[in-house]
Formats: structure tokens, sequence, C-alpha cells
């Protein structure tokens, strides 16, 4: 259920909710961190639920000592008022069996909001792809059947593809196509409520393998940016292998991999 | 899928979690009348249950409606434990007001009528001259779909805002992220994270990022987080797991704090009685027996 910091429920009506599926390569929640951590976006509230693994850290996007000492937990939400943009974070996995009921929750959350539109960042396992996704680029999308009206035109004109149908038993010849989504956690499920519910969702993923998924991350937003203009482009930027766009990590990126060495290693 | 040096091809295991997921799916799809009543069998079985070990009964409310307290101090792990046992319950009389019963595959406690001093236990006491005072030993791991039913079970669903939670817990010193090594630090120390409504400052420095808590800790200061219950855990990162000396004394601290300087009396003592206790452990923790 959504708790909200302060003492009233902030309106969420109109807003488009982004949020990732703890997915291959952790990529979608990479890629909310950084919009959160770029935009600046303010903590309203908690999605408090007992189908994720808990967990608790000090502020991941602390900037200085005074804003460092905020405790995080592993569902929160942020909000840009002034763009209509509100980020659900999830930071653990699901507990055993409860991923289904997570979705049911949450989405009946987002209904109750009112929230303009929903946007899943998520990944698949690059191994899964065919020839033809191999050749091309990385990056598909999907859309639930409310949501084909509103954004198909502008989807078109950026000349986007979408996530291709599979087999669903791979070892039938005759089996029928549908959409399959391995190493994607809960897009699938949340997809298939999407259009059940009649709730206007967008998926974005990428095909990544697991490793360092920073440039992942930096791409899913790139690409989500190319539709929604969350930030515009950085003109007097200087170092010209940087991203075109100022995207900002958040200060819980360090020792992604773990602590210092020891020196009598070498 | 990634090669191994030997040639072979294995499934890479996804750090998301994702395979998981699969497998839920596919057993949902293929799950018969049987398999549901063997999962609803296994729920049952892990289920948290609060019960009085002196009459052998239920809880009918959460342990904080039957016992309500201005102060709740959780003990989490064995030196955790030791240390509020040696230095806190030392003096006082405290009355034992529930047991939590529970199974797992780390703790398989069946009987909780008769524990021995090794043995896994979750135990709720309070003090007898003060019973606004409230502490838990917690020795057994409490796991992650049994740590909401524990919240349940003790804070119940209406959040209580009066009440100072002190949670204390070890972790090994590899747990922690920093930039030097971490067989150059000086372990045990101690670290904290606190709740927003935590207006005291804490006994030492707060836990840095990207450094985070799981387990029954991370349950708890979650709840009073998002309930806005002034909670504070107090962590000591150390390289001894099982019952030491020198971990045990690493919360000495927090002795200090508001919380607990009113119920600690004498020091000289309770020191021995660690002593004691370490003795005593060591003897019964034989492979033989």
């Amino acid at each position: 259920m959504f708790v909200p910091c302060g003492d009233s429920v902030p309106d969420l009506s109109g807003c488009t909710l982004l949020m990732p599926a703890v997915s291959v390569g952790n990529v979608g929640q990479l890629a909310i961190d950084l919009i959160i951590s770029t935009l600046n976006m303010c903590k309203i509230g908690y999605f408090y639920t007992d189908c994720l693994v808990p967990m608790v850290g000090n502020n991941p996007y602390a900037t200085a000592e005074e804003n460092s000492t905020e405790l995080s937990i592993n569902a929160e939400v942020y909000a840009s008022p002034s763009k209509k943009l509100v980020a659900l974070q999830l930071r653990s996995i699901f507990i055993k069996y409860k991923s289904k009921s997570f979705c049911e929750k949450l989405l009946s959350w987002v209904k109750s909001s009112n929230c303009a539109k929903v946007v899943v960042l998520s990944s698949s396992h690059s191994y899964h792809r065919n020839d033809l996704q191999l050749r091309s680029t990385p990056f598909r999308y999907l859309l639930t059947p409310s949501m084909q009206k509103s954004v198909q035109n502008k989807i078109q004109s950026l000349n986007w593809e979408e996530m291709e149908k599979s087999p669903c038993i791979p070892e039938i010849d005759d089996s029928e196509f549908c959409v399959c989504i391995p190493g994607g956690g809960i897009t699938k499920t949340l997809y298939d409520e999407g259009c059940s519910k009649e709730i206007p969702m967008v998926i974005l993923l990428k095909f990544v393998s697991e490793g360092d998924n920073i440039p992942d991350a930096l791409g899913l937003v790139e690409y989500l940016n190319e539709w929604l203009q969350i930030i515009k482009p950085c003109l007097q930027c200087d170092d010209p292998s940087a991203s075109a766009l100022p995207w900002k990590m958040p200060s819980s990126w360090r020792l992604l991999f773990g602590s210092g060495l020891p020196p009598a290693l070498f | 899928m990634a090669a191994t040096f030997f040639g072979e091809v294995v499934r890479a295991p996804c750090r998301a979690g994702t395979e998981d997921e699969e497998e839920e799916e596919e057993e949902g799809r293929r799950e018969t009348p049987e398999d549901g009543e063997v999962r609803q069998q296994l729920a049952r079985k892990r289920e948290v249950r609060l019960l009085r070990r002196q009459t052998k009964t239920t809880l009918e409310v959460s342990l904080l409606e039957k016992y309500p307290c201005s102060k709740f101090i959780i003990a989490i792990g064995n030196n955790a434990v030791a240390f509020l046992s040696s230095f806190i319950m030392n003096s006082g009389v405290w009355e034992e007001v529930g047991c939590a019963k529970l199974w797992n595959e780390w703790c398989r406690t069946v009987d909780t009528t008769h524990l021995s001093p090794t043995e896994a236990f979750c135990v709720f006491y309070h003090l007898k001259s003060n019973p606004l005072v409230v502490l838990c030993q917690c020795s057994c791991y409490v796991a992650e779909d049994q740590q909401y039913q524990w919240l349940e079970k003790v804070f119940g669903s209406c959040p209580r805002k009066n009440v100072q939670v002190t949670i204390l817990t070890c972790r090994h010193v590899t747990d922690y992220k920093t930039s030097e090594s971490t067989s150059s630090l000086h372990t045990p120390f101690l670290k904290a994270l606190k709740t927003q409504n935590f207006r005291e400052p804490p006994c030492c420095s707060l836990l840095e990022q990207p450094n985070i808590v799981h387990d029954l800790p991370a349950a708890v200061l979650s709840y009073c987080q998002v309930w806005k219950i002034s909670a504070i855990l107090y962590l000591c990162y150390t390289d001894v797991m099982k019952l030491d000396l020198i971990t045990v004394e690493a919360f000495k601290p927090v002795l200090s704090s508001r919380s607990l300087k009113s119920l600690v009396k004498n020091i000289p003592q309770s020191t021995e009685i660690l002593k004691k206790l370490m003795t005593t452990n060591e003897i019964q923790s034989n492979i033989y027996t």
C-alpha cells in the first residue's frame, strides 16, 4: 500500500508513473535511479508491501552531508511535480510466490491514483535473441491496447521496434505465438494485467547480459527520453565522449563491484 | 548463458533473481491440487506463532497490543543477545511475556518449552519494575517469508508512535563496502541507521552508502520508518560471527543511549556474566554433542 511521507496523500492524477521491473542486469532499477538523481526528485511516500525482501540504507541520492542521513527502504515513490512525473523505485527482489500479488496491489494503486500512464523500464536476456533481433537495435517497446491510440503515431515517428512475439512452447512446431520476456521478471505479468485491466502502459526494454550494466541503463533512459523528453541535451558539454545528456549518477553507485582490493594481493 | 574456463556453457545466475520468477510461472501452470495442498501445508508449518510458554496458549493479539511499551529493545543474533543478557538483563527482574515459535530450514526449533542455552530462540520479556520496557532476544534466523509475519505478530496492524525502538545486530565485515580493502579495517566496529523520527544523536557514526542492511533488522527498521516510529539500529561489523567476547563488548557505546542508560547497573558484574556465557557456549559447541 502507498504510505505518504507527509500527512496528506499527494494528488497523482494525470501524472506519468515510471517504474522498473526487477530484471536481468537490474537495468530498469538503474535507469530509475538515474532519472530520480538527475531530476532531483523528492520522496513523497513508500510502497509498503510484504512482497519484497526487506532492506534499508541511507539516502542513495545524497549530494551532501546534510541530506545523507535520510533512511530509504525497498520500495519508495518520488515525484517531480513540474514535469508531472512520478517514479516508483524497487530495490529488492520478490519473496517467493509473491510477485503476482505485488502486481495486483501495484496496479490497484495505479488505478486508484488516476495516473495518466505507466512506463515500465525493463530488460531481457540478450542470449534469447533470434537472428533478426541480433542484427537490429537492442531496444524494444510494448503498448497495452488502451495506450495504443494516444502514442502510436509518436512511436512510429521514432522508428521504434515493437517486441516480437515468439512461440509460447518452442519445442512444438505449431505452437501459438505470444510475447515472451525471458529475464524480465514481472514485466510480462504487468503487461498482461495492464492489457486485461485496460491500464495505459508502455514497456520499454533492452536486451542485456549481466555485467556492468550502467551503459545499458544510460541507453535505456536515453531511449525513454527520445519519447518523453525528460531532459534536454546539454549544449555546453565539453567532454565529447560523454553522453549528450547530463544524466547524474547517484552517490550510491560507488563500489558496485565490491570493496577495495587488499594490497597484499599484488 | 556463460562459458566457463573448461568450455562448459552454464546458466549464469541473474542477480535480479528472475530465475525464480520463471520457475514460479512454470510451477503455476503445472501445479496440481496435490501440489497446492503441499504448498499450503508448508506455508502453515512456516507460520510464525507467538505464544506464552507458561500457559502454552497463543497470543490472540499482537505482543505490543497486549504489552504496550515506551521502550522496545530487540537483540538479533547471538552476540547481540549475549550483550543484552550480560549488560541489561543482569539487573532487575525480567518476566517472560511471549515467545515466537517458528520453523525454517535454518531454525528447526520444535519444542520451545525446553530450550538449551545454545539452541535458537526468540523470547520477549518486560521489566517487572517498569513494564513499559520490553526486550526481545532473538537468536533464531527469521526467513524472508516470515519477517513480515513476525512484524505483524509483534507490532500488530496499528502502529504505535510513542514507542522508541532500539535494534542490535551483527554482520560479517565482508558485507561492509569501503574503498579500502576490508582486511585493513579494525574490527569489530559499530555503525548506526536511524529513522526520521529518531531525534537523539546516535552512539556511533551512521552507516554510509552504498552499505545496506537486510533480514529482520531491516524489516523492523522499514516498518518504523514508514509508520513514523522513532527507531535506531546499531550494527556491529565483525569478523567472528560465532559468540565472541570482543564482538559483544563492541556494543558497549550503546549503553550511553537514552534507551539503555537507565537499565545499566553493574558493568564489572556484566563482564563476569559475559565471560561465563562464553565458557558455557564453548563447552556446548562441541561437534560431537
